[in-house]
């Protein structure tokens, strides 16, 4: 019996489909461009002039295949607006770095907005937990929103880690804001001298 | 089957032992018979099988975090990325241009794709019930899987209504899942 070897098949990074299928997915230019700087053989030989003539030349008339590949190219459309606009929303929101003090000199600090980074987030969590030496855990905070908890003033570093991590995924337009939350126990706000006045 | 299938489905993920591994091996070589000499490569030897029970009793084996295998039922159906790596082990149908875009979102193949000119069926004949991997006129992967709801005789003599029930296609959940 001939050895049988795993065939090597070649997945779009932007649709997941093998490269064929791309024109059938929903980001078929971009899909393309992919493509043409990754394997430029199979691309010559997916959407070269004489590939896209040799397509209509099939079984199906005319007619149908215009009007799939109008229907695709809406639907593509459709999609890329859609993008857009969710490039549009992400760029709006904000990372907030928030620094809490726990005692004189001990901080925690909780990063809130980061599901719009598309990751794990418990996996960002070790992460941080590994490259800062210190415990991170994700927890839900007052809004219901899943934020990183992370021990120790580690602020400015992890500020530059997720920089990093939005430069990967090309969303630099992300505003992060730290934000410092001092507990104000000790110290009496100067605003209640009326207020305990009242209780007596 | 997996149109709509998001990590919340996943009940539990469990590590299967290796005798239970053994007959999953053997009971996939019975459903395909060509992927005997195939199979060692599919789940080597000393590999670990994980086990993920989803909802309405779908069961995945993956393996190294990339489903292998799915059950449903009794049968035991191929990741298309493994069809996609051994595509001479599985029974195949093709169906024409025009009812790709369709099997790509999720629709069961009617008959008339499955024998217009674009279109081809094995010479002899595969019974009901089967599971069949699905190609594509002009292309060279398959781009889905199914469950044959009447044999290819039939599809060819009655041609009419739903031939194969689309149980795995690429952009669906299962395909979109990572670990």
């Amino acid at each position: 019996m001939a050895e049988v070897v795993a065939k090597e098949v070649l997945y779009c990074k932007v649709c997941s489909f093998p490269p064929e299928y791309c024109e059938f997915g929903v980001s078929l230019k971009k899909c393309q461009e992919w493509l043409e700087d990754a394997n430029k053989e199979l691309y010559d030989q997916l959407y070269s002039e004489e590939a896209l003539s040799h397509k209509f030349s099939n079984t199906l008339s005319l007619e149908k295949q215009e009007k799939i590949h109008a229907e695709l190219a809406k639907k593509q459309l459709k999609e890329e607006a859609k993008q857009e606009r969710e490039l549009q929303r992400k760029l709006q929101s904000k990372i907030t770095i928030k620094r809490i003090e726990r005692n004189r000199r001990k901080h925690v600090i909780t990063i809130t907005g980061l599901e719009l980074l598309d990751v794990d987030l418990k996996k960002l969590a070790k992460q941080f937990a590994s490259k800062f030496a210190t415990g991170a855990t994700v927890s839900k905070n007052a809004e219901k929103k899943e934020e990183i908890l992370i021990q120790g003033d580690v602020s400015d570093e992890a500020k530059k880690e997720i920089e990093k991590i939005l430069t990967d995924k090309g969303l630099e337009g992300i505003e992060i804001e730290q934000i410092d939350d001092k507990k104000n126990k000790k110290t009496p706000a100067p605003t209640t001298p009326g207020a305990p006045a009242t209780k007596d | 089957m997996f149109k709509r299938f998001t990590k919340e489905e996943i009940h539990s993920r469990s590590n299967i032992k290796s005798s239970a591994q053994r007959g999953l091996k053997s009971r996939f070589i019975d459903q395909f018979p060509d992927v005997e000499e195939v199979v060692e490569l599919i789940i080597p030897k000393k590999s670990q099988i994980i086990l993920i029970k989803c909802e309405e009793k779908i069961q995945l084996y993956s393996m190294n975090e990339e489903v292998v295998f799915f059950q449903s039922f009794d049968d035991l159906i191929p990741h298309l990325k493994v069809v996609h790596k051994f595509p001479q082990s599985f029974p195949r149908v093709q169906v024409d241009r025009g009812a790709i875009k369709f099997v790509l979102s999720g629709a069961n193949i009617m008959c008339p794709g499955l024998t217009s000119a674009g279109a081809k069926l094995p010479e002899e004949n595969i019974p009901v019930d089967s599971i069949v991997t699905i190609y594509a006129e002009g292309k060279e992967h398959a781009l889905a899987i199914g469950k044959l709801t009447m044999s290819t005789d039939d599809i060819k003599s009655i041609n009419k209504g739903i031939g194969i029930e689309l149980l795995h296609y690429l952009g669906d959940g299962l395909w979109n899942l990572t670990e």
